[in-house]
């Protein structure tokens, strides 16, 4: 259980917009995204996490699909 | 990482360098066969790494029986609780000159440098005995060595004709061999001129920069090098073969080198060269390092965790002090993740695990929070490195 980041991810905004699951998965340089088991979507890796980096790569993709937050802030 | 001998020997012939006729052997019998086989006086070295062997790995034999007794004696030394990895029985070629050569970094031009001297021995050495027959050039590590600065150096120990030449190929072959293995030093103590007016490497030390080691893995396979093989002084402990895997599994960062002492506090420490300096410091203030194991080069979070849970899992090992120069890769944030998951994770509570926690340089304002949340006051640069050592030992008891 990650004790330092949470990802929200908005389903429905990642399956309306066609590539944005494929982008997460890409984008993220610490593999925190992997493919959903349905079409365009994607699922957070738990074990990875508290790796994030705070890129924001993930939000720059989508800015109202993810949200990145600091569980110590 | 420290080579046998008869390894760097091996790296040298395949660059072609002139080598004095040699055998590395395993039993006392294969050694007087190797000294019959080169039919003159040999020298026999003990394949050994342990410091302070110099004089205890060396004979010299004028025949095959006394290579025996010799060989024998060797194999007995103790390289650090391990046996020799052979012996190398050489030939003793009488020489007309006799040359050193060394080549290493310059810490203050940062840049590789090469020295030579017209007598034998460790130039480091020759530099305290004899400053005047010294000569040095540096060179580049980014561009490709040019044979003149060999030659330049050559003229500078009065080599003239055939001489010069032999001496310039010489030079400029060990200098592309260092920098293609990314070698740390590179030291021919011994380079005999024949009679015939050929040169011949006698007596070499190499080293491999130890950050170079997965890079340079094709040739550590060439030479047999195993994996987990660091060339400690001794052999290493479960507690370094583990630090060591932690390190191997995940090519984020690096904890190297790793080292387990008897003292009782748990070290995590890193950044250019604040590790050594923070050791120091510890031991200077009274305290006791239960380990010594560097992270830096911006390690993950799990990198962290995992060298955490093994410090704190170290007997005797009641708290640690996670403390660094300051980082500009390695991010200060991220360490603390590692540090307190990995505390968490044993079950303790992180503010009574840590004795002290400063690690100043990027990413500190979110270092601070996060060590805020944990109740641990965070450190940064205005608290020195001895300070924050005096504060761990002091609250270690």
């Amino acid at each position: 259980m990650a004790m330092f980041i949470r990802v929200d991810i908005d389903g429905s905004v990642v399956e309306k917009s066609p590539g944005l699951a494929a982008k997460l998965v890409e984008a993220c340089p610490v593999k925190i995204f992997k493919p959903g088991s349905a079409p365009n979507s994607v699922e957070v890796v738990e074990a990875n996490v508290d790796e994030c980096t705070l890129c924001d790569l993930c939000m720059q993709a989508s800015p109202k699909g993810v949200r990145v937050v600091k569980l110590y802030e | 990482m420290r080579f046998y001998e008869f390894e760097a020997k091996q790296l040298l012939e395949k660059h072609r360098m002139p080598l004095v006729e040699s055998r590395l052997v395993q039993t006392a019998e294969q050694a007087a066969k190797a000294a019959s086989d080169i039919d003159g006086p040999v020298i026999l070295k003990a394949q050994a790494i342990a410091p302070g062997l110099a004089a205890a790995s060396v004979r010299e034999a004028s025949d095959a029986e006394g290579a025996r007794t010799a060989a024998a004696a060797l194999l007995g030394v103790d390289d650090g609780g391990r046996k020799p990895k052979g012996i190398l029985v050489e030939a003793r070629p009488a020489g007309e000159a006799v040359y050193s050569l060394s080549f290493t970094y310059d810490g203050t031009s940062k840049r590789p440098v090469v020295a030579a001297a017209d007598m034998a021995g460790k130039i480091d050495d020759l530099g305290d005995s004899h400053p005047d027959r010294i000569v040095r050039r540096h060179f580049s590590a980014l561009y490709p060595f040019s044979d003149y600065i060999a030659k330049e150096l050559a003229r500078s120990l009065d080599l003239g004709g055939n001489d010069l030449k032999r001496m310039t190929r010489i030079v400029a072959g060990l200098a592309r061999l260092f920098l293609k293995y990314d070698l740390a030093d590179l030291d021919i103590t011994s380079l005999v001129k024949l009679g015939d007016g050929k040169f011949v490497v006698l007596d070499v030390e190499a080293d491999l920069e130890i950050e170079a080691r997965n890079r340079q893995r094709p040739m550590l396979d060439e030479l047999g090098f195993a994996k987990e093989d660091l060339r400690q002084v001794r052999e290493p402990t479960a507690f370094e073969l583990e630090g060591a895997k932690i390190d191997e599994e995940d090519i984020r960062g690096i904890i190297s080198p790793i080292a387990e002492f008897d003292g009782n506090i748990g070290l995590v420490i890193g950044a250019g060269g604040g590790s050594l300096t923070l050791t120091d410091a510890v031991r200077k203030h009274g305290g006791r390092p239960a380990n010594y194991a560097a992270i830096g080069g911006n390690p993950s979070v799990d990198k962290a965790r995992r060298l955490t849970k093994l410090v704190l899992s170290k007997p005797g090992v009641e708290k640690i002090a996670v403390m660094s120069n300051v980082v500009s890769n390695t991010r200060a944030d991220l360490v603390a993740r590692g540090v307190i998951k990995g505390i968490t994770e044993l079950g303790f509570e992180p503010a009574d695990k840590i004795l002290i926690f400063r690690v100043p340089g990027a990413w500190e304002a979110d270092a601070a929070k996060i060590l805020e949340k944990y109740g641990i006051e965070y450190c940064d640069r205005t608290v020195s490195i001895s300070e924050a050592a005096r504060r761990a030992v002091e609250k270690v008891g």
